[in-house]
């Protein structure tokens, strides 16, 4: 194969592309800079890991099927499980977004890194959501009932029927974590290709600005 | 911003570093909150009140059950004048000239006479007057059918929902035709029929709980574990587990005015959808965030940052 044959193939560019922005050491690194020393770093890897307890409880109650919790005491300790871990997923999360904000981690390009982030939040609210709906108890049939209204005011239950349990729970288990998963890869993979954000007065000496 | 701050913020680091275990604080993580999850689990477990069945609303409030199959019938109930998805009745709520629900039309038709009442009574073998009403109510035209039931459903909600104290009238075969769903539910052959409708399969509950939210008693023990939207209802859970605290800024709204108070025009009676603009719309703020002017300017103005790299400041004299 040509030099001038391989320069046009999507696939060595998109190769070169990742060996560019994204080597090994960038990936799994063994430094990071100095100004990365706070509690606030760990917020967001304490997300990864409740999201990993979240899927592995998750997909033992999707082997179950729905109802099994319901008369199984092992069967409840998972879905508790899945609860509490989700419950933990939000705090770390929400934590993990207000400290990006007040860092403006979206300086220095990227943008994107914050955009995957707040979309991942989103995705999130829908996956957790469809969860509760999911439930097969009183506060599933009442979720369902109450928040059909606010879907059909406009127009979305026409397609996103909340009170239909099989678009549900297919939603539940299938669609959304497959989103957000690939969302969730993206970002990490963006943080570690862009890095952590410097202090925002990290290069005020270079630039000659005072603070 | 200056391009140059940004080359400088976006170039890989070139200052001091310090190691930095990536994996081991990620495994380090893992089994942290494993074991809180684990604890909490133990020790507290997790909400799972039961499902409300038709059989138990049946037994537990009959006169209820009883008058909400006569509004089926009237098409008077909640879901019988909902409109789009369910059926044409009303324009539903509006964003000024805007009717949603309506352009995107009768998505999940829901007959409440048959699809509630008539069909499911079908699927049984009835007592002699109820077989019989059923089969008056068949022979009848659509225009006699609805004249009984709104004059039943009328008179008997003239009585209270007391079935005994509704006076003689022009009701045709609507009481046998109630009474016979009552006792179907009672006996708890209702729930499986409104569900598979005549089929075998079947995971769609849109016909059920649109037939249960009709009558009281859901509503009843919705308001008795505080799940009412009034009460922040979207974000609680039954029993004294945290719920869904994450959607505090979608149940707000129906806090305040004039989202709160149903009767005003145009916000109030039209809450459902203005809130779901409003929540469309600071979802989209959130994404953006970094574009919006004012709010990305926050940060700077806030030294909050300072907090959290305390230490480097300090190292760095900045």
């Amino acid at each position: 194969m040509s030099t001038t044959q391989e320069k046009e193939m999507w696939t060595s560019k998109l190769r070169k592309s990742w060996q560019k922005n994204l080597p090994v050491e960038k990936l799994l690194p063994d430094t990071q800079p100095a100004y990365v020393a706070s509690w606030i770093y760990l917020f967001g890897v304490a997300t990864l890991a409740s999201l990993g307890v979240i899927i592995a409880s998750g997909i033992v109650l999707a082997f179950e099927g729905a109802s099994w919790y319901h008369y199984s005491n092992v069967g409840h300790f998972i879905n508790s499980m899945h609860f509490w871990s989700v419950q933990f997923f939000f705090i770390f999360m929400v934590v993990h977004l207000w400290g990006k904000f007040w860092m403006a981690a979206w300086r220095g390009r990227r943008l994107l890194t914050w955009i995957t982030g707040a979309v991942a939040f989103v995705a999130s609210i829908a996956t957790a959501f469809t969860g509760y709906l999911v439930q097969t108890n009183f506060d599933s049939q009442w979720i369902s009932y109450e928040a059909k209204d606010g879907f059909n005011s406009v127009g979305i239950g026409s397609r996103f029927n909340v009170t239909n349990f099989g678009q549900m729970i297919l939603l539940h288990v299938a669609f959304l974590p497959l989103v957000l998963g690939l969302i969730t890869v993206i970002h990490v993979l963006m943080v570690r290709a862009k890095g952590v954000v410097p202090p925002i007065d990290a290069f005020n000496k270079e630039l000659g600005e005072r603070k | 911003m200056s391009d140059r701050r940004a080359e400088l913020e976006s170039a890989s680091w070139s200052g001091r570093t310090r190691p930095y275990d990536l994996i081991k604080e990620g495994v380090a993580a893992l089994v942290v909150i494993t074991i809180a999850v684990v604890a909490l689990s133990t020790l507290f477990g997790s909400p799972d009140d039961k499902q409300i069945t038709f059989k138990q609303w049946a037994v537990a409030a009959p006169a209820d059950f009883y008058a909400t199959s006569v509004q089926e019938l009237a098409g008077s109930s909640g879901t019988g004048g909902y409109g789009a998805p369910y059926n044409t009745a009303s324009d539903g709520v509006n964003l000024g000239p805007l009717h949603l629900a309506k352009l995107m039309g009768v998505t999940h038709p829901v007959d409440t006479v048959n699809d509630f009442v008539i069909t499911p009574l079908t699927t049984v073998v009835n007592s002699g007057p109820v077989a019989d009403a059923l089969k008056q109510w068949q022979a009848s035209d659509s225009k006699t059918q609805s004249t009984w039931a709104t004059n039943y459903d009328n008179a008997l909600t003239k009585a209270n929902q007391d079935a005994t104290k509704v006076p003689a009238g022009n009701y045709g075969p609507v009481p046998q035709l109630a009474t016979g769903l009552l006792s179907m539910a009672q006996a708890g052959s209702l729930d499986g029929a409104l569900l598979s409708q005549g089929n075998y399969f079947q995971s769609d509950y849109t016909k059920q709980t649109l037939f249960l939210g009709d009558g009281s008693y859901f509503n009843d023990q919705s308001t008795a574990s505080n799940l009412q939207g009034s009460t922040w209802g979207m974000m609680n859970e039954t029993g004294r587990y945290p719920g869904q605290a994450w959607l505090w800024l979608y149940s707000f709204w129906y806090q305040i005015p004039p989202f709160n108070n149903g009767d005003s025009h145009p916000f109030g009676a039209n809450a459902d959808a203005w809130i779901m603009v409003i929540m469309g719309a600071l979802s989209l703020g959130l994404i953006i965030m970094p574009l919006i002017p004012g709010v990305r300017s926050l940060p700077y103005k806030i030294p909050i940052h300072r907090l959290v790299w305390k230490n480097y400041y300090q190292e760095e004299n900045l």
